[in-house]
Protein backbone atom coordinates (compact mmCIF):
# COMPACT_ATOMS: atom_id res chain seq x y z
CA UNK A 1 0.00 0.00 0.00
CA UNK A 2 1.61 3.26 -1.02
CA UNK A 3 2.06 5.83 1.69
CA UNK A 4 1.53 9.43 0.77
CA UNK A 5 3.00 12.40 2.48
CA UNK A 6 0.81 15.44 3.05
CA UNK A 7 3.41 17.60 1.33
CA UNK A 8 3.94 15.38 -1.63
CA UNK A 9 3.61 16.80 -5.10
CA UNK A 10 0.67 14.49 -5.76
CA UNK A 11 -1.30 15.96 -2.89
CA UNK A 12 -0.84 19.46 -4.18
CA UNK A 13 -2.43 18.51 -7.46
CA UNK A 14 -5.92 19.60 -8.27
CA UNK A 15 -8.81 17.26 -7.53
CA UNK A 16 -11.89 17.03 -9.62
CA UNK A 17 -15.37 15.83 -8.81
CA UNK A 18 -18.04 14.14 -10.85
CA UNK A 19 -21.00 16.24 -11.96
CA UNK A 20 -23.29 14.23 -9.70
CA UNK A 21 -21.14 14.97 -6.67
CA UNK A 22 -20.77 18.62 -7.68
CA UNK A 23 -24.54 19.13 -7.80
CA UNK A 24 -25.74 16.60 -5.26
CA UNK A 25 -23.40 17.38 -2.36
CA UNK A 26 -24.42 21.08 -2.08
CA UNK A 27 -28.09 20.13 -2.42
CA UNK A 28 -27.80 17.48 0.29
CA UNK A 29 -25.98 19.95 2.53
CA UNK A 30 -28.71 22.54 2.08
CA UNK A 31 -31.43 19.94 2.60
CA UNK A 32 -29.81 18.66 5.81
CA UNK A 33 -29.31 22.20 7.05
CA UNK A 34 -32.97 23.05 6.49
CA UNK A 35 -34.40 19.75 7.69
CA UNK A 36 -32.25 19.19 10.76
CA UNK A 37 -32.66 22.78 11.90
CA UNK A 38 -36.38 22.14 12.21
CA UNK A 39 -35.87 18.96 14.24
CA UNK A 40 -33.06 20.37 16.36
CA UNK A 41 -33.31 24.18 16.55
CA UNK A 42 -29.74 24.51 17.85
CA UNK A 43 -28.50 22.92 14.62
CA UNK A 44 -29.09 26.27 12.91
CA UNK A 45 -25.86 27.51 14.45
CA UNK A 46 -24.01 25.26 12.00
CA UNK A 47 -23.38 26.15 8.38
CA UNK A 48 -23.09 22.94 6.37
CA UNK A 49 -23.15 24.78 3.02
CA UNK A 50 -20.13 26.80 4.12
CA UNK A 51 -18.25 23.58 4.93
CA UNK A 52 -19.11 22.22 1.50
CA UNK A 53 -17.93 25.42 -0.20
CA UNK A 54 -14.67 25.30 1.73
CA UNK A 55 -14.12 21.66 0.84
CA UNK A 56 -14.71 22.13 -2.88
CA UNK A 57 -12.63 25.29 -2.97
CA UNK A 58 -9.57 23.90 -1.24
CA UNK A 59 -9.80 20.57 -3.07
CA UNK A 60 -10.08 22.02 -6.55
CA UNK A 61 -7.53 24.73 -5.81
CA UNK A 62 -9.09 26.87 -8.51
CA UNK A 63 -10.25 30.38 -7.46
CA UNK A 64 -12.70 30.55 -10.34
CA UNK A 65 -14.26 27.22 -9.40
CA UNK A 66 -14.27 28.27 -5.75
CA UNK A 67 -16.02 31.53 -6.59
CA UNK A 68 -18.66 29.86 -8.74
CA UNK A 69 -19.23 27.05 -6.21
CA UNK A 70 -19.62 29.63 -3.45
CA UNK A 71 -22.05 31.67 -5.52
CA UNK A 72 -24.09 28.58 -6.45
CA UNK A 73 -24.35 27.27 -2.88
CA UNK A 74 -24.93 30.72 -1.39
CA UNK A 75 -27.73 31.55 -3.82
CA UNK A 76 -29.41 28.22 -3.12
CA UNK A 77 -29.14 28.94 0.57
CA UNK A 78 -30.62 32.42 0.09
CA UNK A 79 -33.56 31.02 -1.83
CA UNK A 80 -34.76 29.18 1.29
CA UNK A 81 -34.63 32.26 3.51
CA UNK A 82 -36.62 35.47 3.50
CA UNK A 83 -33.51 37.52 2.88
CA UNK A 84 -32.82 39.09 -0.51
CA UNK A 85 -31.17 36.65 -2.89
CA UNK A 86 -27.45 37.29 -2.90
CA UNK A 87 -26.57 37.84 0.75
CA UNK A 88 -25.09 34.39 1.29
CA UNK A 89 -24.16 34.24 -2.39
CA UNK A 90 -21.80 37.20 -2.09
CA UNK A 91 -20.29 36.04 1.19
CA UNK A 92 -19.67 32.52 -0.01
CA UNK A 93 -18.37 33.66 -3.40
CA UNK A 94 -15.68 35.64 -1.63
CA UNK A 95 -14.94 32.79 0.75
CA UNK A 96 -14.70 30.29 -2.11
CA UNK A 97 -12.27 32.54 -3.92
CA UNK A 98 -10.03 33.15 -0.90
CA UNK A 99 -10.12 29.54 0.25
CA UNK A 100 -9.13 28.27 -3.19
CA UNK A 101 -6.35 30.85 -3.37
CA UNK A 102 -5.03 29.64 -0.03
CA UNK A 103 -5.40 26.05 -1.13
CA UNK A 104 -2.97 26.77 -3.96
CA UNK A 105 -0.37 28.07 -1.54
CA UNK A 106 -0.54 25.67 1.41
CA UNK A 107 -1.16 22.02 2.00
CA UNK A 108 -4.82 21.76 2.93
CA UNK A 109 -4.97 18.01 3.42
CA UNK A 110 -3.59 18.21 6.92
CA UNK A 111 -6.31 17.99 9.63
CA UNK A 112 -4.71 20.88 11.49
CA UNK A 113 -4.83 23.08 8.41
CA UNK A 114 -8.45 22.10 7.86
CA UNK A 115 -9.33 23.01 11.44
CA UNK A 116 -7.69 26.42 11.14
CA UNK A 117 -9.21 27.12 7.73
CA UNK A 118 -12.71 26.14 8.82
CA UNK A 119 -12.55 28.17 12.02
CA UNK A 120 -11.12 31.28 10.38
CA UNK A 121 -13.45 31.19 7.39
CA UNK A 122 -16.44 30.66 9.62
CA UNK A 123 -15.58 33.91 11.40
CA UNK A 124 -14.98 35.63 8.05
CA UNK A 125 -18.36 34.41 6.82
CA UNK A 126 -20.08 35.91 9.88
CA UNK A 127 -18.29 39.22 9.40
CA UNK A 128 -19.19 39.32 5.69
CA UNK A 129 -22.85 38.57 6.44
CA UNK A 130 -22.85 41.31 9.06
CA UNK A 131 -21.33 43.80 6.65
CA UNK A 132 -23.77 42.93 3.88
CA UNK A 133 -26.80 43.04 6.17
CA UNK A 134 -25.80 46.14 8.10
CA UNK A 135 -23.93 48.25 5.56
CA UNK A 136 -25.27 47.13 2.20
CA UNK A 137 -28.89 46.39 3.11
CA UNK A 138 -29.03 48.79 6.05
CA UNK A 139 -30.90 46.43 8.36
CA UNK A 140 -31.29 48.14 11.74
CA UNK A 141 -30.51 46.51 15.07
CA UNK A 142 -28.17 43.95 13.60
CA UNK A 143 -25.17 43.45 15.89
CA UNK A 144 -22.29 41.06 15.63
CA UNK A 145 -22.40 38.91 18.75
CA UNK A 146 -18.82 37.75 19.02
CA UNK A 147 -19.46 35.00 21.57
CA UNK A 148 -22.15 33.55 19.39
CA UNK A 149 -19.99 33.76 16.29
CA UNK A 150 -17.06 32.10 18.08
CA UNK A 151 -19.38 29.32 19.18
CA UNK A 152 -20.60 28.97 15.61
CA UNK A 153 -17.02 28.76 14.36
CA UNK A 154 -16.16 26.08 16.92
CA UNK A 155 -19.27 24.07 16.06
CA UNK A 156 -18.53 24.33 12.34
CA UNK A 157 -14.96 23.19 12.93
CA UNK A 158 -16.05 20.18 14.96
CA UNK A 159 -18.60 19.05 12.41
CA UNK A 160 -16.35 19.86 9.44
CA UNK A 161 -13.72 17.24 10.15
CA UNK A 162 -15.97 14.17 9.69
CA UNK A 163 -17.71 15.87 6.76
CA UNK A 164 -14.36 16.44 5.04
CA UNK A 165 -13.46 12.85 5.73
CA UNK A 166 -16.66 11.64 4.04
CA UNK A 167 -16.31 14.00 1.11
CA UNK A 168 -12.73 12.84 0.50
CA UNK A 169 -14.27 9.72 -1.03
CA UNK A 170 -15.87 11.82 -3.76
CA UNK A 171 -12.51 13.12 -4.97
CA UNK A 172 -11.07 12.20 -8.32
CA UNK A 173 -7.37 12.91 -8.60
CA UNK A 174 -6.21 14.09 -12.02
CA UNK B 1 -5.26 43.09 -23.56
CA UNK B 2 -5.74 39.38 -23.81
CA UNK B 3 -2.92 38.80 -21.39
CA UNK B 4 -4.66 41.13 -18.90
CA UNK B 5 -7.79 39.00 -18.82
CA UNK B 6 -5.74 35.83 -18.60
CA UNK B 7 -3.53 37.20 -15.88
CA UNK B 8 -6.37 38.58 -13.77
CA UNK B 9 -8.92 35.96 -14.73
CA UNK B 10 -9.58 34.81 -11.18
CA UNK B 11 -10.05 38.29 -9.75
CA UNK B 12 -12.18 39.38 -12.68
CA UNK B 13 -14.47 36.42 -12.24
CA UNK B 14 -14.83 37.21 -8.55
CA UNK B 15 -15.53 40.87 -9.24
CA UNK B 16 -18.05 39.99 -11.92
CA UNK B 17 -19.88 37.53 -9.66
CA UNK B 18 -19.96 39.99 -6.77
CA UNK B 19 -21.06 42.83 -9.04
CA UNK B 20 -23.94 40.83 -10.48
CA UNK B 21 -25.11 39.85 -7.03
CA UNK B 22 -24.78 43.41 -5.72
CA UNK B 23 -26.90 44.70 -8.58
CA UNK B 24 -29.38 41.92 -7.88
CA UNK B 25 -29.53 42.92 -4.23
CA UNK B 26 -30.02 46.56 -5.13
CA UNK B 27 -32.86 45.71 -7.50
CA UNK B 28 -34.58 43.60 -4.84
CA UNK B 29 -34.19 46.19 -2.09
CA UNK B 30 -35.28 49.16 -4.22
CA UNK B 31 -38.22 47.32 -5.77
CA UNK B 32 -41.54 49.12 -5.14
CA UNK B 33 -43.81 47.17 -2.82
CA UNK B 34 -46.60 45.43 -4.69
CA UNK B 35 -49.69 44.17 -3.01
CA UNK B 36 -49.36 40.70 -1.58
CA UNK B 37 -46.00 39.87 -3.21
CA UNK B 38 -42.86 40.10 -1.09
CA UNK B 39 -40.57 39.47 -4.09
CA UNK B 40 -40.55 40.13 -7.78
CA UNK B 41 -41.74 37.45 -10.17
CA UNK B 42 -38.19 36.34 -11.06
CA UNK B 43 -37.08 36.04 -7.46
CA UNK B 44 -40.24 34.18 -6.53
CA UNK B 45 -39.61 31.82 -9.41
CA UNK B 46 -36.07 31.19 -8.24
CA UNK B 47 -37.23 30.54 -4.70
CA UNK B 48 -39.90 28.22 -6.04
CA UNK B 49 -37.34 26.15 -7.97
CA UNK B 50 -35.20 25.67 -4.90
CA UNK B 51 -38.16 24.91 -2.67
CA UNK B 52 -39.53 22.50 -5.26
CA UNK B 53 -36.19 20.71 -5.30
CA UNK B 54 -35.86 20.51 -1.51
CA UNK B 55 -39.40 20.18 -0.19
CA UNK B 56 -40.22 16.70 -1.60
CA UNK B 57 -37.36 15.27 0.42
CA UNK B 58 -38.39 17.26 3.47
CA UNK B 59 -41.94 16.06 3.04
CA UNK B 60 -40.80 12.44 2.68
CA UNK B 61 -38.51 12.42 5.70
CA UNK B 62 -41.03 14.35 7.74
CA UNK B 63 -43.70 11.78 6.91
CA UNK B 64 -41.40 8.89 7.83
CA UNK B 65 -40.39 10.51 11.09
CA UNK B 66 -43.95 11.58 11.84
CA UNK B 67 -45.30 8.07 11.30
CA UNK B 68 -42.62 6.54 13.50
CA UNK B 69 -43.20 9.09 16.24
CA UNK B 70 -46.97 8.75 15.92
CA UNK B 71 -46.80 4.98 16.25
CA UNK B 72 -44.68 5.24 19.37
CA UNK B 73 -46.77 8.07 20.80
CA UNK B 74 -49.99 6.11 20.14
CA UNK B 75 -48.58 3.12 21.98
CA UNK B 76 -47.53 5.28 24.91
CA UNK B 77 -50.83 7.16 24.93
CA UNK B 78 -52.90 3.98 24.96
CA UNK B 79 -51.36 3.02 28.26
CA UNK B 80 -52.76 6.08 29.97
CA UNK B 81 -55.81 6.74 27.88
CA UNK B 82 -58.36 5.87 30.59
CA UNK B 83 -56.76 8.16 33.15
CA UNK B 84 -56.38 10.90 30.56
CA UNK B 85 -60.00 10.48 29.56
CA UNK B 86 -61.14 10.99 33.13
CA UNK B 87 -58.90 14.00 33.53
CA UNK B 88 -60.16 15.48 30.28
CA UNK B 89 -63.77 14.97 31.29
CA UNK B 90 -63.10 16.74 34.56
CA UNK B 91 -61.36 19.49 32.65
CA UNK B 92 -64.31 19.83 30.27
CA UNK B 93 -66.69 20.11 33.21
CA UNK B 94 -64.50 22.74 34.82
CA UNK B 95 -64.16 24.66 31.56
CA UNK B 96 -67.91 24.54 31.01
CA UNK B 97 -68.42 26.16 34.38
CA UNK B 98 -65.77 28.76 33.63
CA UNK B 99 -67.33 29.38 30.24
CA UNK B 100 -70.71 29.81 31.86
CA UNK B 101 -69.23 32.42 34.18
CA UNK B 102 -67.97 34.39 31.17
CA UNK B 103 -71.03 33.86 29.00
CA UNK B 104 -73.01 36.72 30.46
CA UNK B 105 -70.09 39.12 29.97
CA UNK B 106 -69.59 37.89 26.42
CA UNK B 107 -73.24 38.34 25.54
CA UNK B 108 -73.21 41.79 27.06
CA UNK B 109 -70.00 42.62 25.19
CA UNK B 110 -71.57 41.57 21.89
CA UNK B 111 -74.61 43.65 22.64
CA UNK B 112 -72.48 46.71 23.37
CA UNK B 113 -70.39 46.14 20.26
CA UNK B 114 -73.54 45.99 18.20
CA UNK B 115 -74.74 49.22 19.81
CA UNK B 116 -71.46 50.96 19.05
CA UNK B 117 -71.36 49.52 15.53
CA UNK B 118 -67.94 48.09 16.37
CA UNK B 119 -66.50 45.79 13.70
CA UNK B 120 -64.91 42.69 15.18
CA UNK B 121 -63.41 39.91 13.08
CA UNK B 122 -63.75 36.35 14.31
CA UNK B 123 -61.88 33.36 12.95
CA UNK B 124 -64.21 31.56 10.60
CA UNK B 125 -62.20 29.02 8.60
CA UNK B 126 -58.73 27.59 9.13
CA UNK B 127 -56.46 25.12 7.35
CA UNK B 128 -54.25 22.80 9.41
CA UNK B 129 -50.72 22.24 8.08
CA UNK B 130 -47.60 20.35 9.10
CA UNK B 131 -44.24 22.06 9.43
CA UNK B 132 -41.80 20.26 7.14
CA UNK B 133 -38.73 22.47 7.05
CA UNK B 134 -36.98 25.66 7.97
CA UNK B 135 -34.60 28.13 6.36
CA UNK B 136 -31.66 26.45 8.07
CA UNK B 137 -30.26 29.80 9.16
CA UNK B 138 -30.54 31.46 12.54
CA UNK B 139 -30.60 34.83 10.80
CA UNK B 140 -33.78 34.05 8.92
CA UNK B 141 -36.72 32.82 10.99
CA UNK B 142 -38.96 31.15 8.45
CA UNK B 143 -40.65 27.75 8.25
CA UNK B 144 -42.05 25.68 5.43
CA UNK B 145 -45.44 24.00 5.66
CA UNK B 146 -46.92 21.25 3.54
CA UNK B 147 -49.92 23.25 2.27
CA UNK B 148 -49.91 25.83 -0.47
CA UNK B 149 -52.07 27.55 -3.01
CA UNK B 150 -53.89 24.30 -3.70
CA UNK B 151 -55.55 24.70 -0.28
CA UNK B 152 -56.52 28.29 -0.92
CA UNK B 153 -53.62 29.82 0.97
CA UNK B 154 -52.48 33.33 0.09
CA UNK B 155 -49.65 35.59 1.22
CA UNK B 156 -50.20 37.55 4.46
CA UNK B 157 -52.60 35.02 5.96
CA UNK B 158 -52.13 34.66 9.71
CA UNK B 159 -50.58 31.46 11.06
CA UNK B 160 -51.47 30.46 14.61
CA UNK B 161 -51.49 27.58 17.06
CA UNK B 162 -53.94 27.06 19.93
CA UNK B 163 -51.29 28.61 22.19
CA UNK B 164 -50.80 31.82 20.25
CA UNK B 165 -49.80 33.47 17.00
CA UNK B 166 -46.89 32.09 14.97
CA UNK B 167 -46.48 34.43 12.02
CA UNK B 168 -47.86 35.00 8.56
CA UNK B 169 -47.52 33.42 5.14
CA UNK B 170 -44.80 35.11 3.11
CA UNK B 171 -44.44 33.08 -0.07
CA UNK B 172 -47.12 30.68 -1.23
CA UNK B 173 -46.18 28.01 -3.75
CA UNK B 174 -48.54 25.45 -5.26
CA UNK B 175 -47.92 22.75 -2.63
CA UNK B 176 -45.76 24.51 -0.05
CA UNK B 177 -45.75 27.81 1.76
CA UNK B 178 -43.17 29.85 3.57
CA UNK B 179 -44.18 31.10 7.02
CA UNK B 180 -42.47 34.22 8.32
CA UNK B 181 -42.27 33.83 12.09
CA UNK B 182 -43.08 36.79 14.32
CA UNK B 183 -39.58 36.40 15.78
CA UNK B 184 -37.97 37.43 12.48
CA UNK B 185 -36.67 40.96 12.42
CA UNK B 186 -38.69 41.81 9.32
CA UNK B 187 -41.89 40.67 11.00
CA UNK B 188 -44.30 42.72 13.11
CA UNK B 189 -47.73 42.71 14.70
CA UNK B 190 -50.09 45.17 16.34
CA UNK B 191 -50.54 44.17 19.97
CA UNK B 192 -52.46 45.15 23.06
CA UNK B 193 -51.32 44.83 26.67
CA UNK B 194 -54.18 42.95 28.30
CA UNK B 195 -54.48 44.68 31.68
CA UNK B 196 -53.41 48.21 30.82
CA UNK B 197 -55.04 48.16 27.33
CA UNK B 198 -52.01 49.94 25.87
CA UNK B 199 -51.58 49.52 22.11
CA UNK B 200 -48.09 48.77 20.82
CA UNK B 201 -46.16 47.33 17.89
CA UNK B 202 -44.32 44.07 18.36
CA UNK B 203 -41.46 43.01 16.11
CA UNK B 204 -38.73 40.41 16.00
CA UNK B 205 -35.05 40.97 16.62
CA UNK B 206 -32.03 39.61 14.71
CA UNK B 207 -31.46 37.04 17.46
CA UNK B 208 -35.03 35.74 17.30
CA UNK B 209 -36.60 37.52 20.29
CA UNK B 210 -39.86 39.45 20.39
CA UNK B 211 -39.67 43.08 21.37
CA UNK B 212 -41.88 46.14 21.82
CA UNK B 213 -39.87 49.30 21.33
CA UNK B 214 -42.44 52.02 20.71
CA UNK B 215 -43.54 52.57 24.32
CA UNK B 216 -42.08 55.00 26.80
CA UNK B 217 -41.47 54.01 30.42
CA UNK B 218 -44.76 53.33 32.20
CA UNK B 219 -44.98 52.11 35.76
CA UNK B 220 -48.21 50.24 34.97
CA UNK B 221 -46.45 47.86 32.60
CA UNK B 222 -45.11 44.94 34.61
CA UNK B 223 -43.38 41.67 33.68
CA UNK B 224 -45.84 38.82 33.38
CA UNK B 225 -48.53 40.88 31.68
CA UNK B 226 -50.25 39.10 28.83
CA UNK B 227 -49.88 40.53 25.33
CA UNK B 228 -52.71 40.04 22.82
CA UNK B 229 -53.17 40.94 19.19
CA UNK B 230 -54.93 44.25 18.67
CA UNK B 231 -56.26 43.53 15.20
CA UNK B 232 -54.91 46.83 13.93
CA UNK B 233 -52.47 45.22 11.51
CA UNK B 234 -55.29 43.67 9.44
CA UNK B 235 -53.50 40.30 9.55
CA UNK B 236 -54.05 38.82 13.01
CA UNK B 237 -57.61 38.89 14.37
CA UNK B 238 -58.07 40.77 17.60
CA UNK B 239 -57.61 39.02 20.95
CA UNK B 240 -55.24 36.18 20.04
CA UNK B 241 -52.53 35.49 22.61
CA UNK B 242 -49.06 36.67 21.61
CA UNK B 243 -47.04 36.10 24.76
CA UNK B 244 -46.16 37.53 28.13
CA UNK B 245 -43.84 40.38 29.04
CA UNK B 246 -40.52 38.96 30.15
CA UNK B 247 -38.43 42.04 30.90
CA UNK B 248 -38.56 45.81 30.61
CA UNK B 249 -35.42 47.90 30.23
CA UNK B 250 -34.51 51.27 28.76
CA UNK B 251 -33.65 51.09 25.06
CA UNK B 252 -30.14 52.57 24.73
CA UNK B 253 -30.56 53.09 20.98
CA UNK B 254 -33.95 54.82 21.12
CA UNK B 255 -34.29 56.99 24.21
CA UNK B 256 -36.73 57.64 25.89
CA UNK B 257 -38.37 54.46 24.71
CA UNK B 258 -38.16 51.13 26.52
CA UNK B 259 -37.30 47.72 25.12
CA UNK B 260 -39.99 45.35 26.34
CA UNK B 261 -39.07 41.75 25.68
CA UNK B 262 -41.97 39.37 25.16
CA UNK B 263 -41.88 35.61 25.59
CA UNK B 264 -43.97 34.08 22.79
CA UNK B 265 -47.02 32.08 23.85
CA UNK B 266 -46.41 29.51 21.11
CA UNK B 267 -43.15 27.57 21.20
CA UNK B 268 -41.75 28.86 17.92
CA UNK B 269 -38.75 26.56 17.96
CA UNK B 270 -40.71 23.33 18.21
CA UNK B 271 -43.70 23.75 15.95
CA UNK B 272 -45.19 20.60 14.47
CA UNK B 273 -48.63 21.67 13.33
CA UNK B 274 -50.04 25.11 12.67
CA UNK B 275 -53.36 26.60 11.64
CA UNK B 276 -53.67 29.11 8.83
CA UNK B 277 -56.59 31.51 9.14
CA UNK B 278 -58.20 31.51 5.72
CA UNK B 279 -61.35 33.41 6.58
CA UNK B 280 -62.78 35.79 9.16
CA UNK B 281 -66.24 37.28 9.57
CA UNK B 282 -67.81 39.94 11.77
CA UNK B 283 -70.12 37.54 13.60
CA UNK B 284 -69.26 34.63 15.79
CA UNK B 285 -68.93 31.29 13.97
CA UNK B 286 -71.82 28.90 14.31
CA UNK B 287 -69.93 26.54 16.59
CA UNK B 288 -68.91 29.40 18.88
CA UNK B 289 -72.48 30.68 18.95
CA UNK B 290 -73.64 27.20 19.90
CA UNK B 291 -71.02 27.03 22.66
CA UNK B 292 -72.05 30.46 23.88
CA UNK B 293 -75.69 29.37 23.92
CA UNK B 294 -74.80 26.27 25.92
CA UNK B 295 -72.78 28.41 28.30
CA UNK B 296 -75.65 30.86 28.71
CA UNK B 297 -78.05 27.97 29.42
CA UNK B 298 -75.58 26.56 31.92
CA UNK B 299 -75.31 29.96 33.57
CA UNK B 300 -79.12 30.21 33.80
CA UNK B 301 -79.33 26.69 35.16
CA UNK B 302 -76.67 27.55 37.71
CA UNK B 303 -78.54 30.69 38.75
CA UNK B 304 -81.82 28.77 39.04
CA UNK B 305 -80.13 26.03 41.06
CA UNK B 306 -78.60 28.66 43.32
CA UNK B 307 -81.96 30.37 43.83
CA UNK B 308 -83.63 27.02 44.51
CA UNK B 309 -80.95 26.12 47.00
CA UNK B 310 -81.43 29.45 48.77
CA UNK B 311 -85.20 28.97 48.87
CA UNK B 312 -84.79 25.43 50.18
CA UNK B 313 -82.41 26.63 52.84
CA UNK B 314 -84.87 29.34 53.87
CA UNK B 315 -87.74 26.88 53.98
CA UNK B 316 -85.66 24.45 55.98
CA UNK B 317 -84.75 27.19 58.45
CA UNK B 318 -88.38 28.20 58.73
CA UNK B 319 -89.43 24.61 59.22
CA UNK B 320 -86.76 24.14 61.82
CA UNK B 321 -87.93 27.26 63.67
CA UNK B 322 -91.51 26.08 63.43
CA UNK B 323 -90.53 22.68 64.66
CA UNK B 324 -88.69 24.25 67.60
CA UNK B 325 -91.74 26.32 68.46
CA UNK B 326 -93.88 23.20 68.28
CA UNK B 327 -91.51 21.36 70.59
CA UNK B 328 -91.57 24.24 73.06
CA UNK B 329 -95.31 24.40 72.80
CA UNK B 330 -95.58 20.69 73.44
CA UNK B 331 -93.38 20.85 76.50
CA UNK B 332 -95.09 23.81 78.14
CA UNK B 333 -97.88 22.61 80.44
CA UNK B 334 -99.89 25.82 80.22
CA UNK B 335 -100.28 25.43 76.56
CA UNK B 336 -102.32 22.27 76.94
CA UNK B 337 -105.96 22.68 77.77
CA UNK B 338 -107.24 19.36 79.08
CA UNK B 339 -110.81 20.57 78.67
CA UNK B 340 -110.37 21.46 75.06
CA UNK B 341 -112.17 19.24 72.60
CA UNK B 342 -110.12 16.84 70.70
CA UNK B 343 -108.84 18.21 67.45
CA UNK B 344 -110.91 17.21 64.52
CA UNK B 345 -109.11 14.96 62.12
CA UNK B 346 -107.82 16.81 59.08
CA UNK B 347 -109.93 16.18 56.06
CA UNK B 348 -110.11 17.34 52.55
CA UNK B 349 -108.50 20.66 51.84
CA UNK B 350 -107.63 21.20 55.51
CA UNK B 351 -105.23 18.32 55.44
CA UNK B 352 -102.90 20.26 53.30
CA UNK B 353 -103.11 23.43 55.47
CA UNK B 354 -100.10 24.07 57.69
CA UNK B 355 -100.60 23.23 61.36
CA UNK B 356 -101.60 26.18 63.51
CA UNK B 357 -99.23 26.60 66.41
CA UNK B 358 -100.11 28.25 69.70
CA UNK B 359 -98.02 31.21 70.66
CA UNK B 360 -96.29 30.29 73.93
CA UNK B 361 -97.19 32.37 76.88
CA UNK B 362 -94.69 33.25 79.58
CA UNK B 363 -94.74 31.49 82.89
CA UNK B 364 -96.43 33.26 85.78
CA UNK B 365 -93.98 35.16 88.00
CA UNK B 366 -93.32 33.92 91.51
CA UNK B 367 -92.94 37.46 92.81
CA UNK B 368 -94.82 39.81 90.50
CA UNK B 369 -93.76 43.41 90.31
CA UNK B 370 -94.55 46.36 88.08
CA UNK B 371 -92.76 44.76 85.18
CA UNK B 372 -94.58 41.50 85.33
CA UNK B 373 -96.66 40.90 82.20
CA UNK B 374 -100.31 41.56 82.87
CA UNK B 375 -99.66 43.72 85.91
CA UNK B 376 -99.51 46.95 83.98
CA UNK B 377 -102.87 48.73 84.24
CA UNK B 378 -104.66 49.46 81.00
CA UNK B 379 -104.08 52.86 79.51
CA UNK B 380 -107.74 53.80 79.95
CA UNK B 381 -107.48 53.91 83.71
CA UNK B 382 -104.22 55.81 83.89
CA UNK B 383 -104.16 59.53 84.57
CA UNK B 384 -101.97 61.61 82.29
CA UNK B 385 -99.00 63.02 84.21
CA UNK B 386 -99.53 60.71 87.16
CA UNK B 387 -96.79 58.28 88.10
CA UNK B 388 -97.85 54.76 88.77
CA UNK B 389 -96.83 53.42 92.15
CA UNK B 390 -94.64 50.38 92.29
CA UNK B 391 -96.89 47.39 92.49
CA UNK B 392 -94.87 45.32 94.86
CA UNK B 393 -96.99 42.85 96.68
CA UNK B 394 -94.11 40.92 98.04
CA UNK B 395 -90.98 42.95 98.87
CA UNK B 396 -88.86 39.86 99.20
CA UNK B 397 -86.26 39.49 96.53
CA UNK B 398 -86.82 36.86 93.94
CA UNK B 399 -84.78 33.79 94.40
CA UNK B 400 -82.12 33.19 91.83
CA UNK B 401 -83.27 29.68 91.21
CA UNK B 402 -86.99 29.73 90.88
CA UNK B 403 -88.84 26.47 91.30
CA UNK B 404 -90.07 24.57 88.38
CA UNK B 405 -93.02 26.03 86.64
CA UNK B 406 -95.18 23.05 87.24
CA UNK B 407 -94.83 23.34 91.05
CA UNK B 408 -95.53 27.06 91.34
CA UNK B 409 -98.88 28.60 92.18
CA UNK B 410 -98.96 31.78 90.16
CA UNK B 411 -101.44 34.56 90.64
CA UNK B 412 -103.40 34.94 87.50
CA UNK B 413 -105.18 38.13 88.57
CA UNK B 414 -103.49 41.36 87.70
CA UNK B 415 -102.69 43.74 90.50
CA UNK B 416 -105.03 46.67 90.95
CA UNK B 417 -103.74 49.90 89.56
CA UNK B 418 -102.07 52.11 92.04
CA UNK B 419 -101.68 55.77 91.57
CA UNK B 420 -99.52 58.14 93.44
CA UNK B 421 -101.43 60.83 95.40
Amino acid sequence: MPTRSYTSRRELEQHTFSLVATVLVPLVAIFLQAFLSRLFPHFAILDLPLIVVLFFAISRRSPVAGTLTGAFVGLLQDALTNQPIGVNGMAKSAIGYVAASIGVQVDVESPLTRIVITFVFSIINSVLLFLIDRRLLGLPGYHLLWTHELLRACANTVIALPVYFLLDYAKRTD
Amino acid sequence: MESFFIRFKNVLVLVAVLLVQTIGLAVQVRRPVESGAPDSHEITLMRYWVVAAISPFERFFHAVGFDARSAWANYINLRHVRQQNLELQQQIARLRLEQAAFAEDAIQGHRLQALLNFQQNYIDTTVAAQVIGSSGSDLSHVLYIDKGADYGLKPDMAVITPDGIVGKLRDVFPHTSQVLLISDQTSGAGVLLSSTRILAILHGTPNGKLEITNLTADSRIKPGETVLTSGGDQIYPRGLPVGTIESIRPDPDHQPYTAIQVKPAADLSRLEEVLIITGTKPTLPRAAQKDLGIAADTAQAQAAAKAKAAADAEAAAEAAARSAAQIVADRLPSLHDPNAPAAAPATGANSSAPPVTTVPRPLPALHPDRYTPGDTPPAAVLTPGARSAPAINNPEPASENPPASGKSQPSTQPNPPQTEP
